[in-house]
Formats: C-alpha cells, sequence, structure tokens
C-alpha cells in the first residue's frame, strides 16, 4: 500500500478522484434540483464523439472532449428552453448520434480502436497523466468558481426558473452556465469512472446526501463529502486486486452509501417527533377551505 | 408600438401627472405618497396585450393599467386566463400581440426588479434536493444582492421579519417538502416580502389554504396597503381580503369584462353605507386617508432601502 501510494501514477489517480469526488456533486446538486439528473448522461454521449474527434486530429482527447461537450450541453440547453414535446426527442437524437459518431470516428482513427474507447467509456484513473492533471485542475478551479460566484443565482434558478425571471436573473444566461459547468464536469470525470458512468458521481452522492440533510447548502456540502470519499474509496478498493476496475469500484460504493443512508434517513426522521409524516404537522390545524 | 405609457396614463391620471415620476419608488413609505395620485407614473400598462399558448389564445387583447398605491383583484373562473394575465404582465409569459410596461418599460429592459415581489400559485420543491424554509425565503432577496457580495446584515434582518410575517419564524430550519399547502403558500408570501418590494403581483394566495393562512395573509396585506404597496392579486374569490381591494378586474374568455369596483357580497357589505369604506378606486378623494395610505411603518419595517 505504501509503495503503491509513492508511485507517481496512484498519486496523480488519487488527485484526479479528489478533484472529481468533489466538483461532480456540487454541480450535481444544481442539476438534480432542476429536475434534470440525466443531463450528465446525455452529455457524456455527445462527449464521446469529441475523445474521437481528438484521435482523429491528432490532439488530446481531454481537451476536443470539452470543446464538443460544451458545444453538446448548450445545444442540449437551447432545446430544453424551447420547451416543446418535440425537444425530448431532439435530445434523445442528439445522444444516439454522439455514441455512434464518437464509435465511428474512433474507429477510423490512427491511434484509436476500442480498447482506447473502453478506457474512456469505462474509465481508465490508473493511465492519467500529468497534461491531464492540469487539464482537470482547471476545469474543476473554473467549476467551483461558477459554484461560488453564481451559487446563489443558480438556487434560484433550479428551485423555480419563473421566480427567477421575476427576479431579473439573466435566465438564458444562467441556464447555459449550468449546463457549461456541467459539460466541463462530465470531461473531468471521464477520465475517473468513464462517460458511461459520468453522471453516477454527479446525481448518487446528491441523492444519498439529501437523505439526511434539510437544506440546500447542507445537502451540497455533504454531497461533496460523499463524492470525495466514494472516490477516494473506489480508487483504494480498486487497489486490492487488479481485477477491480476503479470507475465502477467507485460507482458502486457510491451506490452502496445511497442504500445505507437510505435506511439511516428513514431512522432519523421517524426519531423527528415533530415531523410525523412527510406532509404532516401537528401545530396546524388542517381545515382546509372549498376552493 | 405608439400606444405608448404615456398614452394610456394620460387618460387615466387625474390631471395630476406633471409630477415627476418616482422612480426609486422605495420611498412610497414616505409621508403622503399616494403614488398614483400624485404621479402619472403606471406600475403596469398592457394594451391589446395578447397570449397565444399552442396555439391556442389565452388573452385575446387586454387593455389594463395598473397605478401604484392601487389593490387590484383580479378575477375570473377556472381557465378565464387571469394568471396568465398577471404573468404576462411581469413578462413572465411572452405576448404574441400587443405590449406591456413596467414601470413604463417593457419588461426585457426593466430593471428595477427589486421593486417585483411574486407569488407564485404553488412552492417548486425542486428534484427532491431539500431547502429550508430559510433558504428559500431567502432567496427573495435576491433582486437586492450582488454577485460575490456576502449576505448582508440587512438581508438576514429582511428575511427575519418576512418569517416572523407569516409566523414561521419556529420551521426556519426546516425543509420546505415537510410543510402543508398553506405554510408553503406563507413560505411563498414570506420570499416576496423579503424582498421589500413596492409592489406584490399574487396569483391565487386564497386557493386552497386553510382558514388560519388565510387570515394571516390578510392582517399581512392590510399592512402592505396601508404602507401604499401596489397589489395586484389573481383571485377566485376574495374572502377575508375583501375589503382590501380598490378595483376589481374580471376577466372571461381571455378579455376583461369588467374593471371597476371589486364585486360585492351579498349581506353586510352589500349595505349602501358601507360604501364609503371600500372606495372603488385610488382617484376618489378620502380614499388614502380612509386606507390610512402612507401612514407610516407598519408593525414590520418595510422601508425601501435607501
Amino acid at each position: 500500500m505504501i509503495e503503491l501510494l509513492q508511485a507517481p501514477f496512484f498519486q496523480l489517480a488519487l488527485v484526479a478522484a479528489l478533484l472529481v469526488g468533489l466538483c461532480a456533486p456540487a454541480v450535481g446538486t444544481f442539476i438534480v434540483q432542476r429536475r434534470l439528473s440525466l443531463l450528465g448522461d446525455g452529455i457524456g454521449h455527445v462527449a464521446l464523439t469529441g475523445v474521437a474527434l481528438g484521435f482523429l486530429t491528432d490532439t488530446e482527447p481531454v481537451l476536443t472532449a470539452v470543446v464538443v461537450s460544451v458545444a453538446g450541453a448548450v445545444t442540449i440547453e437551447l432545446v430544453r428552453a424551447r420547451g416543446r414535446t418535440s425537444g425530448d426527442v431532439a435530445l434523445a437524437l442528439l445522444f444516439y448520434g454522439g455514441i455512434a459518431g464518437g464509435v465511428m470516428l474512433m474507429g477510423i482513427a490512427p491511434g484509436g480502436g476500442t480498447a482506447k474507447l473502453n478506457s474512456y467509456l469505462f474509465g481508465a484513473i490508473a493511465s492519467v497523466t500529468t497534461e491531464d492533471i492540469w487539464v482537470i485542475g482547471a476545469l474543476a478551479v473554473a467549476v467551483v468558481a461558477v459554484v461560488v460566484i453564481f451559487g446563489r443565482e443558480l438556487f434560484v434558478l433550479c428551485q423555480d426558473e419563473e421566480m427567477a425571471r421575476a427576479s431579473g436573473l439573466p435566465v438564458r444566461f444562467l441556464s447555459l452556465v449550468i449546463a457549461i459547468t456541467a459539460a466541463l464536469t462530465v470531461v473531468i470525470a471521464m477520465r475517473v469512472v468513464g462517460l458511461l458512468l459520468v453522471s453516477a458521481l454527479m446525481v448518487i452522492p446528491v441523492a444519498t446526501s439529501q437523505q439526511l440533510t434539510r437544506g440546500f447548502r447542507a445537502t451540497m456540502a455533504l454531497a461533496m463529502t460523499i463524492g470525495v470519499v466514494v472516490a477516494v474509496g473506489g480508487l483504494l478498493a480498486s487497489t486490492l486486486s487488479s481485477r477491480v476496475p476503479p470507475g465502477a469500484a467507485i460507482v458502486l460504493l457510491a451506490l452502496a452509501g445511497f442504500v445505507l443512508a437510505l435506511g439511516v434517513g428513514r431512522f432519523v426522521r421517524r426519531g423527528r417527533v415533530r415531523e410525523p409524516g412527510i406532509h404532516g404537522d401537528p401545530t396546524t390545524t388542517p381545515v382546509r377551505e372549498a376552493a | 408600438m405608439s400606444e405608448t405609457a404615456g398614452n394610456t396614463t394620460g387618460e387615466n391620471a387625474t390631471g395630476a401627472n406633471t409630477t415627476a415620476a418616482n422612480t426609486t419608488g422605495a420611498s412610497t413609505t414616505g409621508a403622503n405618497t399616494t403614488g398614483a395620485k400624485t404621479s402619472g407614473e403606471t406600475a403596469f400598462s398592457m394594451t391589446g396585450g395578447k397570449v397565444t399558448l399552442d396555439r391556442r389564445p389565452i388573452l385575446r387583447g387586454v387593455d389594463l393599467t395598473i397605478r401604484p398605491g392601487e389593490v387590484v383583484a383580479v378575477m375570473g373562473t377556472n381557465g378565464s386566463g387571469k394568471s396568465t394575465l398577471v404573468r404576462a404582465l411581469l413578462g413572465l409569459i411572452p405576448l404574441s400581440g400587443g405590449q406591456t410596461l413596467l414601470y413604463g418599460r417593457p419588461p426585457a429592459r426593466f430593471r428595477d426588479w427589486w421593486r417585483i415581489g411574486y407569488v407564485p400559485q404553488r412552492l417548486q420543491v425542486g428534484g427532491g434536493v431539500p431547502a429550508t424554509v430559510r433558504e428559500v425565503v431567502a432567496s427573495g432577496r435576491i433582486a437586492r444582492q450582488r454577485r460575490l457580495r456576502r449576505t448582508s446584515a440587512a438581508d438576514r434582518a429582511a428575511v427575519a421579519d418576512a418569517l416572523e410575517a407569516v409566523d414561521l419564524t419556529a420551521r426556519a430550519g426546516d425543509p420546505v417538502q415537510h410543510l402543508s399547502g398553506g405554510q408553503q403558500q406563507r413560505v411563498l408570501i414570506a420570499r416576496a416580502l423579503a424582498g421589500e418590494p413596492d409592489t406584490y403581483v399574487m396569483d391565487e394566495p386564497t386557493a386552497g389554504v386553510d382558514a388560519e393562512t388565510q387570515r394571516l395573509l390578510a392582517d399581512t396585506l392590510a399592512t402592505l396597503v396601508l404602507q401604499g404597496r401596489t397589489i395586484v392579486l389573481v383571485a377566485h374569490e376574495l374572502g377575508p381580503l375583501e375589503p382590501l381591494i380598490t378595483r376589481g378586474v374580471v376577466v372571461r374568455d381571455g378579455l376583461i369584462t369588467h374593471d371597476g369596483a371589486p364585486p360585492r357580497p351579498e349581506g353586510e357589505c352589500a349595505r349602501p353605507g358601507h360604501e364609503h369604506v371600500h372606495p372603488h378606486a385610488p382617484d376618489e378623494p378620502g380614499a388614502s386617508e380612509i386606507l390610512g395610505r402612507g401612514a407610516g411603518a407598519g408593525p414590520l419595517n418595510w422601508q425601501g432601502e435607501a
């Protein structure tokens, strides 16, 4: 174990896991609140085309993935903002196009092939390079900056978009901010858990956290803590055997945490005397006027 | 675009629009500002407003001007378009025809959003992420806050006052998801109060709430009326709010079919002698005196920010 901790590739992997564990749930809290839990999945699909483009053009795949997934996120947001029923199908088409385009481009790219594809689909944290860490670090700083600068406004937006509009907030701009931030997060998490499981790190820690917390800030803080714990924990678990894939280990650990929190949450809620039911409240008379 | 605010106010303001428009608005708490009478400013001004949703006409040409200090009830049956009307007044729903002005500006170019306190029909609780009562109420301050500026003492005080006004101080740390429907309605009102606006737009604040909340709402509104706030509320029935209303607007099939005296219920309030207590319009002499507008701060400290 000690030898492993001293190995440079493992240290890089640890830093990557730490950054992902911190960022993904922070963005995820807003996204879950906005009922866009699957946004990360959609961006992940599109990002695959970006990765393949990198191989095809012989540029750093992480960089092309950033460009393509940001473009994809903006497209998704524009379709969503139109809010028409056909938007749902349009999004689906975008996702399929992203995956198929990625696989196709990867196949014809000189340095591509299925092995490379797998490392992006399911993560390859052990192969994270120093350059990757710089990119991931910069993206992580950007994500945290967005949360710090726009957090208050994003809370209002994600809670109630109409309210945000009635408060004079730049709704379209903020919507793009959250979509682009999600895209950056997807790229950060891509190397760690893989594009197909990226969304898991954005959603599961939040779902876990909200079983135990009462407020938004608390949920986000706990989700980030959980994110770091499972990302690092899953990585350590994968060192036990070379046959344990780290990405899957991280996500399964997160899911285990969710199941645990579900039980604990129920127990905690039952302990609170003031809240006998979900909506029940003995302090007010449930007298309802006939509408 | 030729029918601008100036046009619409011109025919309504009783020749008193020589006074410079009070653009700061916050000073309506001042001594004699019965806004409607002293300035030609309009809070809301819709001319020929049309709204079409999914190719269905919801509003079919609405002219409505609301001046500062008015307490207007927008009434109508379900599906009449009354809720759409108030949301269109705020620019929350785009017009397919005509135009609407918020304090003389189209909503897209309106900047003083802190003046507006919007109370939507129901609380959106988000995708399951909990938020405490205090967090939601504090979000009502957003139009007064700047990016990167920390929450100020004034913010905290306003939130505390708003929570107190709706009697939810004890529940401040609880998730809004755990509250009853009536309590959630009070959270929405507190959120609007927290922003210390001078213009309230409330979409069915009385619908489906318990008797206690109805009374509390009436008390809160009475305080706001005393301070000369402009209030537009959508209501199915007025109930305890009835004495506060100065003007009733009835919407039917996307058109305004009545604009003037609020509909009177039968019984005590229908007696002719009762009329003077409920002025039909703020233009009538004595209206503001009777309602005690501008009589200074009520039990709450609602002064706008200096």
